[in-house]
């Protein structure tokens, strides 16, 4: 897997590491709702397919991004500063370049 | 056998000599180990798996399941090659495999005797099964596992170099047959970036050199493909020579492509009849290869058996190469007028609608015996004996779809090859040439040919010694999915990969279920494609891997006794013993020294974090338990952290440098996850604070000089501040200058004592270390390694790392007073669930040894001494030392209610040290509990 960090461009995916599920919801600071607090530190929706998730470019810019991911292909679709709300494309795009003709 | 001429890939001109099973033969220059072996009249390769069965070639290539050697070079052993991928050198040495003692007699084989009952899962059945006690079959297993396997590693460490290497390609082209090359030339001459990899040797015609964006890897096979087009492969350098000065045995390669085109072909597989496993019963298709590539003819009189077209054509070479073709035998009750007419050429009788239903020769074929067979693979009617030397079989090709399937989609089932083809590929992946079926011939429905009375096996996986029963049994005992199937037979398994095999085990497993080969499906086909040496994956990585940290003054510390161990990634030293001592009087005496007089320690490894911005004070509220935003400038407060769910994570230091600026200190251990935790708060979760976090661990040296002495000291050498108690109170921070060093000294106590922190910039801070040495040695300050700190430490029931457990709470720890109740802060919601808040939790209490024995870390504290009564653990000693202050061991422990048992004795148990002794339980804070030594 590589991962287009908008600081360093497309990186390995030994570069980063997972930092948690992006669509959990803190609750507020002061809140003392057990019942929101425990959701949001033990319980995890295990999403199959597009999902939101925070990745930090450890060996790199040290940025914490949101990576939108698909969990069972492994394709990114987006990838952001968790900083900052403009999304970035996932990669550099580039045209499919496929070998036409070739048949033995 | 015999060997012609010439052939496309040998020299004939070279002769080079080798040995195998320490005899000596020779090949020429470009011949394979299985080409000279075979031309050498050999016949038996290798015994088989579990039956020991004698077995000769099949393949010519990676599809070869029997002939599995191991090379030796220089004493470096390496088993389970194919003989067919060993390129010949001069000097090669290379022996069979399991056999003893020797291939032509194999006391194993007496397992043939027993065949019958070496059915699936024959061992766990019959040493694991009915016992039901781990322990026999613990027994046995040594028994079997030396019967079982093929070559031995050795014990000799590989003195080859191996490398690896990244790269990055518009277009991988993987395999360079017609197919591959043709895409390869096309991408070319577009101007793409190309990596073409062949397993195969290079030849004249592999010429990319006009064209400098082309790489050509030859003897590289590209082994496993990866999330966004990454692959690896690996390139057999030297392998086949004596490599050059410098030059790797193999090399390791992760390919990045945009993307890929897969020519990776197909490999032709055996019939399944009885007796099918016989040396001189080789794939038709190899038999003609290697007659053209390496100038060898298998057999004088050779007999064809096939389901297809392809083996007329190779009869016909066979017959151009000088063999006389006995018959072809084809299961077919019609063929096409093409096969007829290429057959009339090899001038042969061509038998359709028959099978061979047994095979004669005791260790090589000498003759076969067919039958007629029906649609379903029963045969009946009368036999006929045909006399040969060697016998061809194609039962169809098998395109090598692994790379196309790794990742996990299905492949389809194509019924006019009875083979499994690439699914529909991803966006940028193409696979072209026999890989997707082109050129390959239409392939009667497999069948595996049933006699009325077998007069042999029938072998589907030659190198399991898998046959038709195996799958019958593993069918009736409920293995009825593929994967199931897999495992319970190892049908497909090892270096083979069930390339010969597994469309006929399919097949027979599909008419069991009722069910088409289609929808029987196929099992998960993984990396690695072929067997890989794990010298290429570890290149340069191994024995000493880790990065080594060193703090400013390690040289120091080397040049002045200090014994050194690995802290994480750290050195630091233990002790500094003086000639005689021991550590254990080593550190006895740097601990007294401290308390007495003074001692000066490293500290450099604590993790320095600094925190600056407009919201630092904000920022620090809310990740520290207690209040940060109250603490003056040039003061420090130690504060603690909790995770969210409660559970204490770290405890440091916050020294507060301006209105805006603190410099946060953490555990050596918790350091980089200190970072993280403030990085992720800053950008994930609290994006709007303005607040920079920056690690500066590196940029400071770090020392604590502690002790009655300790101020008189610093006065002696620290200029344009004063110390003294008004300037530099308890937690008080001032800047100062040492030996010209401008220098940070925070009064800080970890041991008890009066106590300061000196900060210098890394590159100064071993003259500011030696200023103080020298200025302190007169009113004998000693330096003082981890294990006085840790002694230190503990007599003042002060946490650390091992108490810092991820289980423990700050009220565990007897830091509850720290959790502030003005302000929410991470973890402050969950540090009071009730699980966190109960009973019977385990507290910190300090422990007592009552005999004069050291306590053990780990050990656990139980009510009872009699240890062979299962007794209830109270808790367990998390740090042990001898403390000069008290005169006898002690140690803190985390124990059940431990506030509660303070005074009671109790019995120590570590019973995998064999050790059980009575101890007291006592205080945390063994020294000076009310904390007057570091004040005034």
């Amino acid at each position: 897997m590589r991962i287009n960090c908008p600081h360093c461009g497309l990186r390995d995916v030994v570069e980063f590491s997972y930092a948690g599920d992006a669509n959990r919801n803190r609750p507020d600071p002061a809140s003392t709702d057990m019942e929101a607090w425990n959701n949001y530190v033990f319980n995890r929706v295990n999403t199959r397919g597009r999902h939101r998730e925070f990745w930090q470019h450890n060996h790199g810019c040290r940025a914490h991004l949101i990576v939108e991911r698909d969990s069972v292909s492994h394709e990114i679709f987006s990838v952001r500063l968790a900083k900052k709300p403009e999304a970035k494309p996932a990669t550099k795009t580039t045209k499919p370049k496929i070998v036409k003709g070739a048949k033995s | 056998m015999k060997r012609l001429s010439s052939g496309k890939r040998i020299d004939t001109g070279t002769t080079l000599r080798f040995t195998f099973d320490g005899k000596a033969y020779t090949g020429h220059a470009g011949d394979t180990l299985a080409s000279a072996l075979l031309a050498s009249g050999v016949k038996i390769f290798g015994r088989s798996f579990k039956l020991h069965r004698p077995r000769g070639l099949l393949g010519i290539g990676l599809e070869e399941p029997n002939a599995l050697v191991t090379v030796i070079d220089n004493g470096v052993r390496e088993p389970n090659l194919q003989a067919t991928m060993v390129e010949l050198r001069d000097g090669l040495v290379a022996v069979s495999q399991n056999r003893w003692p020797s291939l032509d007699i194999d006391f194993g084989a007496i397992n043939q005797i027993g065949g019958k009952v070496f059915g699936a899962g024959f061992y766990y059945k019959t040493f694991f099964g009915p016992f039901r006690n781990p322990r026999i079959w613990h027994f046995f297993e040594w028994f079997i596992r030396r019967a079982a396997g093929l070559g031995s590693a050795g014990q000799v460490a590989d003195p080859a170099l191996y490398d690896r290497m990244n790269a990055f390609c518009d277009v991988l082209v993987v395999g360079g047959g017609d197919a591959g090359l043709e895409a390869a030339t096309h991408a070319a001459k577009q101007g793409q970036r190309v990596i073409i990899a062949d397993i195969n040797p290079p030849i004249e015609t592999n010429n990319f050199a006009a064209f400098p964006n082309v790489r050509f890897l030859s003897r590289t096979m590209v082994w496993g493909a990866y999330d966004g087009n990454t692959f690896t492969a690996i390139e057999r350098v030297s392998e086949h020579r004596k490599p050059n000065v410098g030059e790797p045995r193999h090399r390791h390669w992760v390919i990045r492509a945009v993307s890929v085109v897969l020519a990776t072909g197909a490999s032709e597989r055996p019939m399944v009849f009885p007796g099918n496993d016989k040396p001189g019963i080789m794939l038709a298709g190899a038999m003609a290869q290697y007659a053209e590539y390496f100038g060898v003819l298998v057999g004088e009189r050779i007999a064809i058996f096939t389901n297809n077209d392809s083996a007329y054509s190779v009869a016909r070479d066979l017959a151009n190469a000088g063999a006389q073709i006995a018959a072809i035998i084809d299961v077919r009750s019609a063929i096409s007028d093409e096969a007829r007419l290429v057959a009339g050429l090899a001038q042969t009788e061509i038998i359709l609608g028959h099978a061979v239903v047994q095979t004669a020769g005791k260790k090589a074929v000498s003759g076969i015996t067919i039958q007629a067979i029906d649609a379903s693979g029963k045969t009946s009617g009368q036999t006929r004996d045909i006399s040969c030397d060697a016998l061809g079989v194609s039962g169809g090709f098998t395109p090598l779809i692994s790379l196309s399937v790794q990742k996990g989609a299905r492949p389809a089932f194509n019924e006019e090859l009875q083979a499994f083809v690439p699914p529909a590929l991803p966006a940028n992946w193409q696979a072209v040439g026999t890989l997707m079926g082109d050129g390959l011939p239409r392939t009667a429905p497999v069948l595996l040919i049933q006699a009325e009375t077998p007069a042999d096996k029938a072998f589907i996986d030659f190198q399991h010694d898998v046959t038709d029963t195996d799958i019958d049994l593993a069918h009736r005992e409920g293995y009825t999915s593929v994967e199931h199937l897999k495992r319970y037979t190892t049908l497909g398994m090892a270096t083979d990969q069930g390339r010969t095999s597994h469309v006929a085990g399919m097949s027979r497993m599909a008419s069991l279920l009722g069910k088409s080969i289609a929808e029987t499906g196929t099992s998960r086909l993984r990396a690695p494609f072929s067997g890989v040496s794990l010298g290429s994956m570890a290149a340069e990585r191994f024995g000493h891997v880790m990065p080594d940290r060193l703090t400013p003054m390690q040289d120091w510390h080397a040049e002045n006794g200090g014994q050194t161990y690995a802290a994480g990634l750290w050195h630091r030293p233990m002790a500094y013993p003086q000639i005689g001592e021991t550590i254990e009087q080593a550190y006895v005496r740097e601990a007294k020294t401290v308390r007495a007089k003074a001692g000066l320690v490293d500290v450099s490894t604590l993790g320095k974090i600094m925190v600056q911005g407009p919201d630092a004070p904000e920022f620090l509220d809310r990740v520290y338990t207690n209040m940060m935003s109250t603490l003056p400038v040039m003061k420090a407060r130690y504060g603690l952290m909790l995770r969210d769910d409660g559970i204490l994570f770290d405890d440091g230091t916050a020294w507060r440098l301006s209105q805006t600026e603190f410099l946060v200190t953490t555990t050596t251990a918790n350091a980089g996850k200190v970072m993280e935790h403030l990085e992720y708060y800053l950008d994930c979760i609290w994006p709007d604070l303005k607040v920079v976090a920056t690690s500066v661990t590196d940029h400071w040296g770090a020392m604590a000089i502690s002790g009655p002495e300790a101020r008189n000291i610093l006065n002696r050498v620290v200029t344009v501040t004063s110390v003294d108690n008004d300037a530099l109170p308890h937690m008080g921070i001032v800047h100062g200058v040492i030996d010209g060093t401008k220098v940070m000294i925070a009064r800080l106590s970890f041991s008890g004592e009066r106590a300061y922190e000196v900060y210098a910039p890394a590159g100064h801070a071993r003259s500011v270390w030696e200023a103080l040495i020298e200025a302190g040695t007169p009113l004998g300050l000693v330096p003082y390694g981890l294990e006085a700190l840790g002694t230190l430490r503990v007599e003042k029931g002060h946490v650390t790392g091992a108490e810092l457990d991820g289980r423990t709470t700050a009220a565990d720890l007897g830091l509850g007073g720290m959790l502030s109740k003005k302000k929410p802060f991470i973890g402050s919601a969950m540090a009071h669930r009730e699980g966190l808040t109960c009973d019977g939790r385990l507290q910190l209490v300090g422990l007592k040894s009552l005999d004069g024995r050291a306590l053990n870390g780990g050990a656990h504290i139980i009510e009872n001494a009699s240890i062979s009564e299962v007794a209830e653990s109270l808790g367990h000693v998390t740090a042990a030392c001898y403390s000069p202050e008290l005169g006898c061991y002690v140690g803190l422990a985390l124990m059940s209610d431990g506030k509660k048992r303070i005074g009671q004795k109790l019995i120590l148990s570590d019973p995998l040290r064999s050790m059980t002794m009575p101890i007291e339980v006592i205080s945390p804070h063994m020294v000076d509990a009310e904390g007057s030594r570091m004040h005034g």
